[in-house]
């Protein structure tokens, strides 16, 4: 099985590492643009405007409360219908990991300002400290030191949540196993292949990120 | 003889859902004057401290603070705020900026000082309170009694025509008590005018020029510190001293 294995990684090793590749950026262009959507989402749901509040509270129940394929297909379905540019599988598909994934960074922005001590924002306003330069020099950033660690885990996730999109065989890695277990028929290789290589990237960025955070702390309690 | 009315504040009450906490409460500060606030635990006394400059804002009556109507919704309370001057029992020192940066961050930003004048300024006061050798540290690295000596240089920074204490040295180890009130005397002394809510009972007797006892959110008994603490008259006062002192 190992020579299996060596053999069949010696012959379609680029296949796989196109898939990494695919897989990598896929992930970074999601948790990205999720970064910005759900940044909107949560100043929307901190607001204490109730509509937005409303709105905010369907879109992230309504995303987190159903399952990502679900989602996945959905969007595949629907968005070139619904938009009159012509849209690839592979932009839908982005799309809609981008949305899926607003909900939950969304989250990790609230719950990281509202995480900041209440006495910080009392001592800022009572020292004449506007709303605004309150939340600009005050709360982001030592918000910021509970979002990013957090956004990291996601970064993380969204890298085997991505394989959901070999479905709609979008290049990335699950697709590359796809590929080469179609081409030789040595399914369970080529599978483990695609494991490995799944478990290495994510075993060095969770290392790293626990380090990042060390750092992090490291500068103040 | 009487000095200028600095806060005046009328048929104040505050409730939280059912819970009454402030109960019709008319009261003026005046300037210079050192007042100190006494009472049990749960008596309104660190509300009322917080609605005069409006952190808390009154269910319903007035705060008005050189005249100015602070509950309007039409003044800059910003600009009023920052005459105000408050510091809190668990000190809420900017732990991501250095204490320079915690003293200049808002001259800097609100009254538009530059920052050559307001570091000068803040070594000033960094100097006066001993604290001139932590300048260019992280507020981390101080004690507690540091933390809150920097607390108060950050608010008098902004040149405060008052300064308000809620319990300063409550949460502070007992070593560290000492160097914290001997700030606030020496403000007193010169001629701050303060209004501090305190435990410290020995303190508010030898600072305050007046004394006030609240108990169920209503204002028990004001005198000066001599016959509130020897000559009290009200029941609650008299059972409450005779359980602290």
């Amino acid at each position: 099985m190992i020579d299996t294995v060596i053999m069949l990684w010696g012959k379609y090793y680029y296949v796989y590492i196109d898939g990494l590749l695919g897989t990598l950026w896929l992930a970074a262009l999601t948790v990205f643009a999720a970064t910005l959507l759900g940044t909107v989402i949560a100043i929307m749901k901190l607001s204490k405007i109730k509509i937005l509040d409303l709105f905010t509270s369907v879109y992230i129940g309504v995303l987190r409360g159903t399952p990502i394929l679900l989602q996945l297909y959905f969007f595949w379905l629907v968005l070139p219908k619904a938009v009159p540019i012509n849209l690839s599988d592979t932009a839908c598909i982005i799309i809609a990991l981008i949305v899926n994934a607003s909900s939950y960074v969304a989250e990790v922005i609230r719950a990281g300002i509202q995480a900041v001590d209440k006495g910080q924002v009392e001592a800022a306003r009572s020292l004449g400290l506007s709303s605004v330069n309150t939340m600009k020099k005050i709360i982001l950033p030592q918000a910021v030191k509970n979002i990013l660690p957090a956004l990291g885990n996601e970064y993380i996730s969204m890298i085997k949540q991505t394989s959901l999109a070999s479905v709609f065989f979008v290049q990335e890695l699950m697709t590359s196993y796809k590929t080469v277990q179609s081409a030789t028929f040595l399914a369970i290789p080529s599978l483990i292949i695609a494991g490995v290589i799944y478990l290495i990237v994510t075993t060095v960025l969770t290392k790293g990120l626990s380090v990042f955070e060390r750092r992090l702390q490291a500068n103040e309690s | 003889m009487k000095a200028k009315e600095l806060i005046r504040v009328e048929s104040l009450n505050k409730s939280f859902g059912d819970l009454k906490v402030l109960n019709n409460i008319t009261e003026s500060i005046y300037d210079g004057e050192v007042v100190s606030i006494i009472g049990p635990s749960g008596s309104g006394k660190s509300t009322f401290l917080r609605c005069l400059n409006l952190l808390e804002r009154p269910t319903s009556g007035k705060v008005y603070f050189e005249g100015v109507d602070l509950s309007d919704k039409k003044i800059n309370l910003d600009k009023h705020r920052q005459k105000i001057g408050m510091v809190f029992q668990l000190f809420n020192v900017f732990p991501h900026l250095k204490v320079i940066d915690n003293i200049t961050l808002t001259p800097i930003l609100e009254k538009k000082i530059q920052r050559e004048e307001a570091e000068k300024k803040a070594d000033e006061l960094l100097e006066r309170v001993g604290l001139i050798d932590k300048r260019d540290v992280y507020p981390t690295k101080l004690s507690g009694g540091q933390k809150q000596r920097l607390a108060i240089i950050r608010a008098l920074a902004m040149d405060p025509k008052v300064m308000l204490f809620d319990e300063p040295t409550s949460a502070l180890d007992p070593e560290m008590v000492k160097e914290v009130l001997e700030v606030i005397r020496g403000l007193a002394l010169s001629g701050m005018t303060i209004v501090i809510v305190t435990h410290e009972m020995g303190f508010a007797k030898e600072v305050s020029d007046r004394v006030i006892f609240m108990a169920d959110g209503m204002i028990q008994e004001k005198d000066t510190p001599d016959e509130i603490f020897n000559n009290p008259k009200n029941r609650r006062t008299i059972e409450f001293l005779s359980k602290v002192l």
